[in-house]
């Protein structure tokens, strides 16, 4: 299937995905289901390294909070502008302050871009364990910014105000939830392209065997940096507009560890060689969290996490997708 | 402005303190990582599991941290020979141990910690000992027994790791086995058993430096997470597997550390270890006293 079919394609389920959403009138749906469709953008997003090229991130709660808290400064600033600007001024200035939530999520991802370049620069020249030691500690470190940070708030965190309606929509959760929607549209996408272009061929080069790789003349040192700048820019438009959405951002839930294990555990779970797989697995256990979330406790749900994690790890170490593939073949070949 | 001497040489004495017991937290992933190339992200959470018997320990039968530290030594000892069967089953041998070892480990280190808070809470908790508290003085230089204690059992401790590993027949092979499996095998030593008990050895300290955690700082079970930038930051700068290369680097990081939080504040301290993490990474990785 050609791209802009598959594109055609994705885009008009989600589509129906957002008026289906829309038939029973519950805001609740759009809450829950943004979590979901949030972790599909994480998830696609940490595939891109850590399942085409084999570089495995856990820092993946660090760009998420990065692109959360380059929108809280940036509407930080607008805030305090808003305050000098005089009286005249503002209607003008209120034409494009604060800025659109779609161009927040944009400088979101370049921030976050540059951040997993530079991150790349310095540890992937190693071997691919210093890489996620690297961006475990980074997380830390980060963290450590944000709470000595007071401008974005600090310890105590920021509150952000979200506006009550979209105009044309409804409820600005809907806004929130169909940005995102069309975030994981645009992830799906480019994971797939990826997976079929040359660059998709080389990081599985790089996957399979990094030294054979580059004795062919791929150049894995450019490949891996492309890999974790987009890898990192994609994490960094998935948290952009969280602020909205959570309405008060701390530094202890942007950070969650919870994000840096779904991350990695929902390709796992579904299959990290295909765009497929973290989809699939975001679906499932991305949906099993917001049953459990509400049936049983959010301790409960994050220690089932972690023992699927271990379990799929072990029994099925390509995923759903790699349990599927080999029932075929094993049926193709009898 | 004169500078305060006496504030810089007290933050040197106990960055110095500090260090030892850094070495003792490191030393189980200087042997993991640097000899066995295991690279067991989840070794914090087993150091936060040995704080918390501790606790128990201490508050049920009033029994000191560092005696119940050398009584759970064979029991951690036992869990890492058990980890390592099952991470040698499931990833060694099938050849797949980079991503998938490293989400096992991460997922261990996860499901300890959120079991550790299901149990607990999120509370700190603490232990008593009659060392927690008093100063010893010598002229202007502080020695909280606090911080001395657990220096000078990480010290012991690290002392009998290396005598350990240089001076008997299997300590010999633990280094072996890192460099070349099939001249272990040549003589007549099974590198499968040498790894598992290389690894149980690694969890084994987890369980003393749990327990000098515990004297140093009250716990709660996300304090681990501060330490996995210490820990791989002291074993990549000591040079993998170098045991003295790791004593001293222990000792600057400490040092370092603790300068920064008596000048900058203790918030900043954590962003030194990154700091230096990147920095050796970027200029040698091979370490201080790297091979």
């Amino acid at each position: 299937m050609r791209t802009p079919l598959f594109l055609l394609i994705a885009l008009l389920v989600a589509g129906v995905i957002f008026l289906l959403m829309r038939l029973p009138d519950m805001e609740y749906l759009f809450v829950a289901g943004y979590v979901i469709v949030q972790y599909i953008v994480l998830a696609t997003a940490w595939n891109i390294l850590g399942g085409y090229t084999g570089y495995v991130n856990f820092g993946s709660a660090a760009f998420f909070a990065i692109g959360a808290y380059s929108t809280v400064a940036l509407v930080t600033v607008a805030n305090e502008i808003d305050e000098l600007m005089p009286a005249s001024l503002a209607p003008f200035f209120h034409l494009f302050m604060p800025l659109p939530i779609p161009v927040l999520i944009v400088i979101g991802g370049m921030v976050c871009g540059i951040v997993g370049l530079g991150m790349g620069y310095l540890t992937l020249r190693l071997r691919g364990a210093f890489f996620a030691i690297a961006t475990l500690a980074m997380a830390v470190v980060l963290q450590t910014l944000v709470v000595n940070w007071e401008f974005v708030g600090g310890s105590s965190g920021a509150y952000i105000l979200r506006p009550g309606e979209f105009p044309g929509l409804g409820s600005y959760m809907q806004y929130l939830f169909g940005l995102m929607l069309l975030l994981a549209v645009l992830a799906l996408v480019a994971a797939r392209t990826i997976e079929r272009s040359r660059l998709g061929y080389g990081f599985a080069a790089i996957r399979d065997d990094e030294l054979a790789a580059e004795a062919s003349g791929v150049p894995t040192l450019r490949l891996k940096l492309v890999a974790t700048t987009l890898s990192g820019a994609l994490m960094g438009m998935a948290g952009a507009p969280f602020p909205y959405y959570i309405g008060y951002l701390q530094p202890q839930s942007a950070f969650g560890l919870e994000y840096a294990v779904n991350s990695i555990a929902m390709p796992m779970i579904g299959g990290t060689t295909t765009w497929v797989g973290p989809l699939i697995g975001t679906l499932l256990l991305g949906t099993l969290q917001q049953v459990a979330n509400v049936t049983i406790s959010s301790a409960v749900n994050l220690l089932l996490v972690g023992l699927l994690l271990i379990g799929f790890v072990i029994v099925a170490p390509n995923g759903l997708v790699g349990l599927f593939e080999d029932r075929w073949r094993a049926r193709g070949s009898k | 402005m004169d500078f305060p001497f006496d504030l810089l040489i007290n933050a040197i004495v106990a960055g110095l303190l500090l260090g030892g017991f850094y070495a003792a937290v490191t030393a189980g992933i200087s042997i993991s990582f640097g000899m066995l190339d295991i690279v067991n992200i989840a070794h914090p959470a087993f150091i936060i599991l040995g704080s918390y018997i501790a606790y128990i320990l201490g508050i049920s039968l009033g029994i000191d941290p560092i005696v119940t530290s050398v009584i759970v030594l064979p029991l951690f000892f036992a869990l890492g020979c058990g980890i390592y069967q099952v991470y040698y089953l499931a990833f060694e041998k099938r050849g797949q141990e980079s991503l998938r070892g490293l989400a096992f480990f991460f997922g261990v280190l996860f499901v300890t910690e959120v079991v550790l808070i299901l149990v607990f809470g999120v509370d700190y908790r603490y232990v008593e000992a009659p060392y927690i508290g008093p100063n010893l003085r010598l002229g202007m230089i502080d020695l909280p027994l606090r911080m001395l204690v657990p220096c000078v059992a990480a010290l012991i401790l690290f002392g009998a790791l290396q005598l350990l590993i240089t001076r008997t027949f299997t300590g010999r092979a633990i280094m072996a086995v890192s460099q070349d499996q099939l001249a272990l095998q040549l003589m007549a030593a099974n590198p499968v058993n040498i790894k598992r008990i290389a690894f149980g050895a690694s969890i084994a300290t987890a369980a003393v430096a749990g327990a000098l955690l515990i004297i140093i700082q009250p716990v709660e079970p996300s304090v681990g997470r501060e330490y996995i930038g210490r820990v791989f930051a002291i074993c990549v700068l000591g040079g993998l597997g170098s045991m003295p290369g790791t004593l001293i680097a222990a000792m600057l990081l400490g040092v370092v550390e603790s300068i920064t939080s008596t000048f900058y504040g203790p918030s900043w301290s954590p962003a030194v270890a990154f700091g230096f993490l990147l920095l050796t990474l970027a200029f040698r990785p091979s370490g201080l006293l790297g091979r």
